[in-house]
């Protein structure tokens, strides 16, 4: 799977950070990376929470 | 506070002020998205009510027709000026970034965003741990406690002393000015004397910091260019103003009525102890269902939003307590679920204007809950005690007896 973090939409609520450190990084302005190429199998469903709980809808599933 | 005209119809003579919508905005909310989902007032100043997810997301992003320049719920006078006469550096840009449009907006909330990070945040965890625990040593060998009060309130004000590099000796005083702009700000009297306090406070610190500069975040933004000069005193002064008004009633509201949660929900109390590793979960669950922040924006130009005529001027209240209560976008809404997995709340706003202090807030929340659970056994509501919620900008309880 592989995710990404649409800039433009992203406001920083950090919400993915909190659900999944090991995807997810924001910086000090607020503005939230995906760390790994590829998100690990076992990590998969931690990536959909994150998805659904973006309040900006900021997070896409780039491929399953 | 002056006395409100109970209200009749809720659609088209709204007050947040109003009793019943200070206890309990639940079925006020509920009644208005099936018949009239963005309600109106004149009471005060012509503002509009929408009570929809969809509805308050879209207008939070459309900052050109709804301006952040009168934030405030409440508007002090007619003019909806703020009645505050004071001698010192210009405020004529308020409070920014949350009363800034872009590009004041922009470049003010960047000055603030790096000292809440979440690594920042990580390393003021320590001293809100330590706050919370001696608070609890000063009454958790009783029987009773006022959570809100003795507990809930004395947070966040002492955790922002900190971080502005100011006294905590003053957190009593800081919590009466906050209080009386936010919940107060009704009463003309009140308002100025929390507005003028506060200023007048900072003017002074930021004169003593121009000459004994701290690791502190005054120190820095009066160190701070911008485009090769230094901050304008009117801004910084805006900026240090804002985030203790902001960072204050807000998360001890959090605080508050999260304990009032579990204080009549047992079964959540019990689960929590059972499962320490839910909490982080569970933060974001209570704040979704007790959102303590309304906000307020300004009409730009005559605009038609979902069928409603908003005229140049009006006011639109950005109601992120009831967006999170729309069945539309959260199953069963009005249910707390600890656990809930789909969870888009947007108590800390949407779009651009989203809290820059949401990593701390949350922190906060998330350490005093853990260690009220820690300290003090089953508890729940003192029987024939009286609980005393407050309203308008800002909902949470301020009297909340305990029994334990
Ligand atoms: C549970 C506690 C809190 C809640 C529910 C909350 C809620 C909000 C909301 C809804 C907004 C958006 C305002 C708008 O759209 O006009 C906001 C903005 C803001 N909040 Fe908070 N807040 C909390 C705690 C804090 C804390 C602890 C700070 C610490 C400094 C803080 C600082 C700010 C600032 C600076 C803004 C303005 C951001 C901007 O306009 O770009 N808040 N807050
Ligand atoms: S949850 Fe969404 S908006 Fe928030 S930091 Fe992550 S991607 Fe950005």
């Amino acid at each position: 799977m592989k995710i990404r973090v649409d800039p433009d939409k992203c406001q920083g609520h950090a919400r993915c950070y909190g659900l999944a450190p090991e995807l997810f990084d924001v910086d000090d302005y607020g503005q939230a990376s995906v760390i790994v190429d590829e998100v690990p199998t076992e990590l998969e469903d931690k990536a959909r929470l994150a998805v659904a709980n973006c309040p900006e809808y900021a997070i896409e599933i780039l491929s399953e | 506070m002056t006395d409100t005209v109970p209200v009749i119809d809720w659609a088209s003579d709204f007050d947040v002020l109003d009793p019943r919508y200070i206890t309990d905005p639940f079925s006020i909310w509920d009644d208005l998205r099936t018949t009239c989902p963005i309600a109106h007032t004149d009471r005060r100043i012509s503002s509009w009510l929408p009570t929809r997810y969809e509805d308050v997301t879209a207008i939070a992003h459309d900052i050109a027709h709804f301006s952040s320049l009168r934030v405030a719920v409440i508007p002090g006078g007619e003019d909806d000026e703020p009645p505050v006469d004071f001698e010192g550096p210009n405020l004529e840009y308020g409070l920014p970034p949350i009363s800034a449009d872009p590009p004041l907006h922009t470049w003010t909330r960047r000055l603030l965003l790096p000292w809440f990070s979440h690594r920042r945040v990580d390393g003021y965890v320590p001293m809100t741990r330590d706050l919370c625990r001696g608070l609890l040593d000063g009454f958790a060998e009783g029987a009773h406690a006022d959570a809100a009060a003795g507990y809930a309130q004395q947070i966040p004000v002492r955790v922002i002393a900190h971080i502005l590099g100011v006294s905590t000796d003053m957190s009593d005083t800081f919590t009466m000015w906050v209080r009386d702009i936010l919940e107060f700000a009704d009463d003309p009297e009140r308002r100025q004397r929390g507005a003028e306090g506060l200023l007048m406070y900072f003017v002074e610190q930021l004169e003593y910091r121009r000459h004994n500069p701290g690791p502190d975040l005054l120190s820095e933004l009066l160190g701070e260019e911008v485009d090769g000069k230094p901050i304008d005193d009117g801004i910084i002064l805006g900026i240090a103003a804002l985030v203790l008004i902001a960072g204050v009633d807000t998360t001890w509201s959090a605080i508050g009525s999260s304990i009032w949660h579990l204080a009549t929900h047992p079964e959540d109390q019990q689960r929590l102890r059972d499962e320490p590793g839910l909490m982080a979960l569970a933060v974001e669950e209570l704040l979704r269902a007790y959102s303590p922040v309304t906000m307020a924006r300004l009409v730009t130009e005559d605009v038609e939003y979902g069928g409603c005529p908003m005229k140049e001027g009006d006011k639109v209240l950005m109601n992120f307590p009831a967006a999170n209560r729309d069945p539309e976008a959260f199953e069963e809404p009005d249910v707390v679920r600890l656990d809930r997995a789909h969870n888009r709340h947007v108590a800390f706003g949407s779009g651009i204007h989203r809290c820059a202090g949401s990593n701390l807030a949350r922190m906060e929340l998330q350490v005093a809950l853990e260690e009220w659970l820690h300290r003090i056994p089953a508890f729940s509501l003192e029987q024939g005690k009286e609980i005393t919620w407050a309203g308008g900008q800002v909902r949470g309880p301020r009297i909340l007896p305990v029994v334990f």
